[in-house]
Parts: structure tokens; C-alpha cells; sequence
């Protein structure tokens, strides 16, 4: 049963990479779990969504005020890029990238049209995390251990 | 009866007689009793006299013969018998004392004479020591003169107080009337007359250096005497005075190059200045031997000294120009490091501002890769993602080029697949080659490994360069590529001798020949090369080129070192078994480190990273409270760099001042996101230990750590 699970968990985990939304710096974290520390990936994971899940909010506000300042906007999509680049949300981190060149435009359509699109971006990364998660816990439940990739390119 | 001896007086007369005589015999004995008395008397008085028993002697004679008159006086009128005896014992031991005196003047008296004779012998002796006192007091007079005049001109270098100083001198020591000192002319012929005792402003007179006279006084170093009126000792106007006597003697005026290094200085010189001295007119004196004397050792003096002056003004003048040319220098190098600190910053704003767009135009192009494409709409997107990519290179090459002619270039050493780079170089190239109808050929020789260790960026552009110039300069036909193993031994090239290659089992050496197959050439090489050439350089090898001729196109060679990837797991694969960790960890286990980063998710993942490699680690998410935790226990400090809110250079200086002694100071280590080096250079400037890029390796931290604990510094920090 455990084989089953942690070979398709290995599938899930490829077809990601595969697809770019996860990068090299996600298997890092995995690498970081131990005994000492066996919830560390979830303990990562779950920081990063409330992180950005805030952040997203902050910048909606500020986009949606009079006058938009756009230093705010700036330093916030820079913490986002910041977290998704820790924890290997490659895409998400790209769309932080492509952002800011709309911020230095100052356009505010711009932006707001695109933080729809990172929008997007992270919640299909947090969907698609939140089902690898439950695998693992699925096989850590059956007594199975959690595979570590080694070779996704 | 009585008998006498005295006749009976004839003559009545002859009573004054005898009174007479009565009376001078007493006169006789008193002065005869007087005189030994006073020889006595004055004997006593003075100490010296040697012959005291010769006075004995004649004081007794004395005695004996005033006592012989004194009983005289008793014999004048009748006598007893006893007067008699007595008178005859007088007379006797008078006449024995007598002799005996007379004879031992005899020997006395030629002594006494000769102590005369030594008294003036003595006498004339006094006088000639007296004479030679004072010659030798008027030497030592001289040669004190000429101690102080020589102090005095020695104890300035300045050339005109020397000479004033030594006119001055020489006139008080002498009492000159006058004292010149004709120096000659640049031209070396006529003396000039430069300086005078008593007139103030030598008028400018010149006299011809050929006259007799002055070769005269020329010819010797003794000071000659020169007749008044000659045209040198004409200094006052004619007047009525009898003019004294003058003297003349020559100054040689020395070069350095006269000073050899074994022998007194030469006096070959033909140089001489003049000093004529004038005894004061009227007087009658006349010069003096020693005089002449002190002349000549003066002049001799003065020449050196005026030598010293010379060579000091010279340093003088050669100090003043290096001073000048070093201020001038360092203008210069101030200026260049001003233009060069201007180009590079220019080139870093270039680099970042340029950079920006190039990166969101590659995001944006990635995303929209992922979307739903036609193939068409496909096939433009991943060009525009290759064109985007390679721009970025270029931006980046600029920078790097500057870097080149610095110098200040490193290589990004990595293993690569070497078969791989080519095929991708030949894809990059057809495109082009194609378009002029060209064709391209690849030959990789069997025994050329397949993944090898160094610069692939780089190589990849000096390959991009050398084919993309035999493409650009080849007309009609093909090139061919040819890359192989190059044996040392074949390698040395006449043409560069400061290429050694060595023999090694670490590293092997690659040769790429790129050919022009054609008929029709036209002739060039590309600009290019010379970039080329500096990789190449760097790279330890060596790029040459080869030509057959006008319109027979060039080949082009190039040999690189280039590293044998020594086992499978040093190659770039990302992910290791956690094997060979486990010791280390063991060296990190509990080491204290503090990790400071604002982002939750990044401090939590780099916090997680440390534990995981054993330490134990306390993550702060503000500067404050970093400055605060931070204390003598933890080994580093890990500050993320890339935060906007904080400044972590100001945190790496707080650290630092905090901590007085260095054994206690933690290592500082920034992480940073961004790629541009002027991150690496502020870090450095603040003080820190080391700069990682950000998102970290777990190796990349091991080796981090290792490399700070056991160096105490990045060795190659990236």
C-alpha cells in the first residue's frame, strides 16, 4: 500500500517540477527533514501561505487606494519573491519578477491586472502543495517513509 | 833686657809714619775682620752660592791676616815676648792659609769664570726659545685662524655666505686691506669679479683668463706674489698710496666627477677661480711664510666647500623635481582610479538598470511559455526567451569585460558536459551559417572526455566567437571544427613563450582548430579575438592563428586547460546522499549561529538548513534585536541582505563594534538574492566575513561553515 502511495507521490512530485512550479529549492527543504525535525516541510509550507496570503491582501489595499504608493507595493511583492524563491515556488517567483517592472512603470492597471495573475499563480502553487502534504501525511500514516527525489531534470 | 826687632827710628819724622801706619793697620784689620762677616752675612742670605768651605777657607786667610796686622799695632812700640810669638804664630798660619787658599783658586777660579760663560751660553739659549715661542704662538694663531675660518665656511653649504665668509675671514685674520675673488665666466674665458671685502657692489669687471699673470697663478697651488699693478689686483681706484704687497692663489672650482672613488680628487679640472689678497698699503709689511700658508690651506678649504655646496644644490634641485614628478604621478594615478572607480559604478548602474527588464521580459516570457500557444506563437516565444537570455549575457559580459582589462576577472569554475557545449554552439551557429549558405562541420576527436571542469560560460564564448568569426568571414563554403586532446609536449609555440603547459592527471588541455573549407575568403579575423585572447589567457592556454595567405582565410587555433571532473559526485548534480554529512555535522553539533532575516518563510528555511546541519541556531527578524542577541557564544551571524526595511550593513557594523577583540567576534556572513557584485564589495567594505547566495544549497552551507571555521574567512564565497 505505502508503494503505491509513495510511487505516485513520486509521480505527483515530477509532474510539478516538471511543470515549473516547484524548482530544485523545494527538494532542499525536503532534505532538511529529519527525526529531529519531521514536520519541518509542513511547518515551511504552511508559514508561507499565511505569509503570502497577507501579503496579497496588502498589496489588493494598496492597489486599490487613491493614491497607490508604489514603494509599499514594491517592498511587498519583494517579500513575496523573497519567500516563493525560499521555498521554491518558481513560477510564483517569476510573476513576482515580471511585477515589478510594471510597478517601476508606476502602472497601476498594470499591476492590478497582474497581481491577478499572481494570484493565480500562487494558488495553484498552495493547491498543488497542499496535495503533495497530504500524500505525505497519507504515507507517514501507513508507516511508509517519505521518498526523497533525487533526480528530476 | 828686652829684645825687639824694631829699629830704633832714625828719623823724628818717622813718629807720623808710624802713625800712619799704626792706623792704617787697624783700618786693615777691621776691614779684614768686616769682610768675612759680610760674606757671611750676604752667603746666608742667598741659597745658591756652591762654594761655602772655598769662604771658610778665605774667610780664615781673611781672619789670619787681619789678626796678623791687628797685633801689628801692638809691635810698633815695645813688645813683649809673647806679642812676638803670638805675631809669629799669626804670621805663620797666615802665610799656610795663604797658600792653601791661593792654591785651590787655582782650580776655582776657572769654574768660576766658566759659570759666566754658561750664563751667557744660557742667556742666548733663553732668547732663541723665546724666538721660537713666538713663531710657534703666531703658528698656532694661524692655524686657529684657519680652524675657525674653515668651521665658518664649513658651517654653511650655501655658496655665497662661503665666500663672503672666507674673504671676511681671511681679511681679520690677516688684516688685508682688500680681498677679491674673481670667479670665471660661463664661458670659462674671463674672470669675473664676484665678490669684494670692502666695496659692497663689485662693479662687473671682467678680466680675460688668458693673461700671463693669472696662468702664472694658475699653473701652481702655492699662493703666488703678484705684482700690484696687475689688471686682478687693480681693484682701488689708483690713488696715492703705495700699494702693499699682493698675493694671489687659485680656488679649483670640483665637480662630483672629479671625486673618483680611489684617488684624491683630480685636479684636472680646468676650472679655477681667482682670490687676490692686499696687505694694507703704506704699512712695509710684507707676506710671511706661514701667511702664504694659511692662504693656500683657506683656498683649499674653500674649494671643497663650495664643491658641498655645488652637490647640495644639485640633490636639491634633482629632490624638488622628483617631488614634482611625484606629485605629478600621483595626480595621474588618482585621476585613473577615479576613472576607473567612475567606469566601473557606471557599468554596475548599466548593468542593474539594463538588467531589470532583461529579467522581467525572461519572466514574462517564461510564464507565457506555460500558457496556451499556437506553435507558431511557441516557436516566437522561445526565441524571444533565447534572444532575452542571451542579452543578459551580453549585459553581463560588459561588465565583465571591463573586469577583464582590470584584471580582476575570476573564472566560475564548474564541471560541464564539453560534447554537449560544442552541439549547442554548432545549433546557436547553423541558424546563421545557413542563411549564408554555408555549412558547418563538427568533428570532436574519440578521446575527448565528456564532461570536463572550468569556465563553460566562457569557453562557451570564445567558441561562440572564433566559429561565429570564420562564419562571418568565410564566403562561400564551410568551416569545420575541429576539437581534440592536445599533448604537452607538442604544445610550445615559438610564438608564445610564456605558455608552459604542464603535464598533470588533473587537468588535460583542449584544442579547437576552426578551419574555413572554402575556395573564396575575404581576409579578417574579428575584433573579437582580442576578447578571446584574454579568456583564453586566463583560461592558462593560448590562441593563435594561422593563415595561408591573402584571400585563403585564416584557421584559428586555441588550446585551454581545462580540469578532469575526478569523481561523479564532485559534478554539478544537486543532489547528494546524506552519506558523507554525517561527520561533518558531528564538527557543526551545536555550534551557536544567529540568523536574521525579515521574511518568515526565508528565516524559517535557512533556520531549518542550520539545524538540520546540527547547530543550534536563534533566528531574529529585526536589526535591534540581532545587535542585542548576539554575543560572545555564537560562532556567526547569518544577515539576510536583500531586506528593505533594514539596513544590514549598519547591523555588520554594530556587530563589530560590539565586539572589541576579534577572538570574540562572530563571523558575519550576508545572504543575498541578488546577483550584483557591488553587493559583494559593500559587504566586504562594512567588514564581513563572506556573501552567499541566496536560495542556499545545503552543501553550499556545509561548506560555508567548514570553510569560516577552519579558515576563518570564505574561501570562495559565490
Amino acid at each position: 500500500m505505502e508503494v503505491q502511495l509513495q510511487r505516485s507521490y513520486l509521480e505527483y512530485s515530477k509532474a510539478l517540477f516538471r511543470e515549473g512550479v516547484l524548482d530544485a529549492q523545494f527538494v532542499e527543504l525536503q532534505m532538511l527533514r529529519d527525526e529531529s525535525n519531521p514536520d519541518f516541510v509542513m511547518e515551511v509550507v504552511t508559514l508561507f501561505f499565511e505569509d503570502s496570503q497577507r501579503i496579497l491582501n496588502q498589496l489588493s489595499n494598496t492597489l486599490n487606494e487613491q493614491s497607490v504608493d508604489f514603494k509599499k507595493v514594491d517592498a511587498n511583492v519583494h517579500q513575496l519573491k523573497g519567500s516563493s524563491s525560499s521555498i521554491g515556488a518558481l513560477r510564483v517567483r517569476n510573476a513576482c519578477i515580471a511585477f515589478r517592472s510594471f510597478c517601476d512603470a508606476q502602472n497601476v492597471e498594470g499591476c492590478l491586472r497582474f497581481l491577478q495573475q499572481i494570484k493565480q499563480e500562487y494558488l495553484l502553487v498552495k493547491n498543488k502543495l497542499e496535495a503533495l502534504l497530504r500524500l505525505e501525511q497519507q504515507i507517514v500514516a501507513a508507516g511508509g517513509v517519505v521518498p526523497v527525489l533525487n533526480d528530476f531534470s | 833686657m828686652e829684645y825687639c826687632n824694631c829699629f830704633e827710628s832714625p828719623w823724628p819724622a818717622d813718629e807720623l809714619l808710624m802713625k800712619y801706619q799704626y792706623i792704617s793697620d787697624f783700618f786693615i784689620a777691621l776691614a779684614y775682620f768686616s769682610i768675612p762677616l759680610e760674606i757671611i752675612y750676604f752667603v746666608k742670605k742667598s741659597a745658591v752660592f756652591p762654594y761655602r768651605w772655598v769662604l771658610v777657607q778665605f774667610g780664615a786667610f781673611i781672619v789670619l791676616c787681619g789678626a796678623t796686622h791687628l797685633i801689628n799695632l801692638w809691635t810698633f812700640t815695645m813688645h813683649t815676648r809673647t806679642v812676638a810669638v803670638v805675631m809669629t804664630t799669626a804670621k805663620v798660619l797666615t802665610a799656610v792659609v795663604s797658600c792653601a787658599t791661593a792654591l785651590l783658586l787655582v782650580h776655582i777660579i776657572p769654574d768660576l769664570l766658566s759659570v759666566k760663560t754658561r750664563e751667557l751660553f744660557l742667556k742666548n739659549k733663553a732668547a732663541e726659545l723665546d724666538r721660537e715661542m713666538g713663531l710657534i704662538r703666531t703658528q698656532e694663531e694661524t692655524g686657529r685662524h684657519v680652524r675657525m675660518l674653515t668651521h665658518e665656511i664649513r658651517s654653511t653649504l650655501d655658496r655665497h655666505t662661503i665666500l663672503k665668509t672666507t674673504l671676511v675671514e681671511l681679511g681679520r685674520t690677516l688684516g688685508l686691506e682688500e680681498c677679491a675673488l674673481w670667479m670665471p665666466t660661463r664661458t670659462g674665458l674671463e674672470l669675473n669679479l664676484s665678490y669684494t671685502l670692502r666695496h659692497q657692489n663689485p662693479v662687473g669687471l671682467t678680466v680675460p683668463i688668458q693673461l700671463p699673470v693669472i696662468n702664472q697663478v694658475f699653473k701652481t697651488s702655492r699662493a703666488v706674489k703678484i705684482s700690484p699693478i696687475s689688471p686682478v689686483a687693480r681693484l682701488r681706484p689708483a690713488g696715492q698710496y703705495m700699494p702693499g704687497e699682493v698675493v694671489a692663489v687659485r680656488v679649483p672650482l670640483l665637480h662630483l666627477s672629479n671625486f673618483q672613488i680611489h684617488d684624491w680628487p683630480e685636479l684636472s679640472t680646468k676650472r679655477y677661480a681667482l682670490m687676490v689678497l692686499m696687505l694694507p698699503s703704506d704699512s712695509a709689511r710684507q707676506w710671511h711664510g706661514h701667511e702664504l700658508e694659511l692662504v693656500e690651506v683657506v683656498a683649499d678649504q674653500v674649494a671643497v666647500a663650495l664643491s658641498h655646496a655645488a652637490i647640495l644644490e644639485e640633490s636639491m634641485r634633482a629632490r624638488d623635481l622628483l617631488m614634482e614628478q611625484n606629485v605629478a604621478l600621483d595626480l595621474a594615478r588618482r585621476e585613473a582610479e577615479t576613472a576607473v572607480r567612475a567606469r566601473n559604478d557606471f557599468l554596475a548602474v548599466m548593468n542593474h538598470e539594463m538588467g531589470t527588464p532583461i529579467h522581467a521580459t525572461i519572466a514574462l516570457s517564461s510564464l507565457l511559455q506555460e500558457t496556451e500557444l499556437s506553435t507558431e506563437q511557441r516557436l516566437m516565444v522561445e526565441t524571444i526567451l533565447k534572444s532575452s537570455n542571451l542579452l543578459a549575457t551580453l549585459i553581463n559580459d560588459v561588465l565583465d569585460l571591463s573586469r577583464l582589462e582590470d584584471g580582476s576577472l575570476q573564472l566560475e569554475i564548474e564541471t560541464f558536459n564539453l560534447h554537449s557545449l560544442f552541439r549547442e554552439v554548432l545549433n546557436l551557429i547553423k541558424p546563421i551559417a545557413a542563411v549564408k549558405k554555408l555549412y558547418v562541420m563538427l568533428n570532436l576527436s574519440p578521446d575527448l572526455i565528456e564532461h570536463a571542469v572550468g569556465d563553460e560560460k566562457r569557453l562557451m564564448q570564445v567558441l561562440l566567437n572564433v566559429v561565429g568569426n570564420a562564419i562571418k568571414f568565410t564566403k562561400e563554403g564551410g568551416i569545420s571544427v575541429l576539437a581534440s586532446v592536445a599533448k604537452p609536449d607538442s604544445l610550445r609555440d615559438p610564438r608564445a613563450p610564456d605558455f608552459f603547459p604542464t603535464h598533470s592527471d588533473n587537468h588535460f588541455y583542449l584544442r579547437v582548430e576552426s578551419q574555413p573549407l572554402a575556395v573564396k575568403n575575404s581576409g579578417g579575423s574579428g575584433l573579437g579575438l582580442a576578447i578571446c585572447k584574454r579568456f583564453v589567457n586566463l583560461m592558462e592556454g593560448h590562441i593563435w592563428i594561422e593563415s595561408e595567405g591573402l584571400g585563403r582565410g585564416s584557421t584559428v587555433i586555441f588550446i585551454v586547460k581545462l580540469g578532469i571532473p575526478a569523481r561523479l559526485n564532485e559534478s554539478k548534480l544537486p543532489f547528494l546522499h546524506k552519506g558523507p554529512g554525517n561527520q561533518v555535522k558531528l564538527i557543526f553539533s551545536g555550534l551557536k549561529v544567529v540568523v536574521m532575516d525579515d521574511n518568515s518563510v526565508g528565516r524559517t528555511v535557512t533556520k531549518g538548513l542550520l539545524v538540520h546541519l546540527g547547530c543550534d541556531v536563534l533566528a531574529v527578524s529585526s536589526g535591534d534585536e540581532c545587535v542585542r542577541a548576539v554575543s560572545y557564544e555564537h560562532k556567526a551571524v547569518f544577515l539576510d541582505v536583500s531586506m528593505a526595511a533594514v539596513d544590514s550593513f549598519e547591523v555588520a557594523v554594530r556587530i563589530r563594534e560590539k565586539f572589541s577583540k576579534r577572538s570574540d567576534r562572530p563571523f558575519i556572513v550576508a545572504l543575498t538574492g541578488n546577483t550584483d557584485r557591488m553587493i559583494k564589495e559593500n559587504c566586504r567594505k562594512v567588514g564581513m566575513d563572506g556573501v552567499i547566495l541566496k536560495p542556499v544549497l545545503v552543501d553550499k552551507m556545509r561548506s560555508v561553515l567548514s570553510d569560516l571555521l577552519e579558515h576563518g574567512y570564505l574561501v570562495e564565497s559565490q
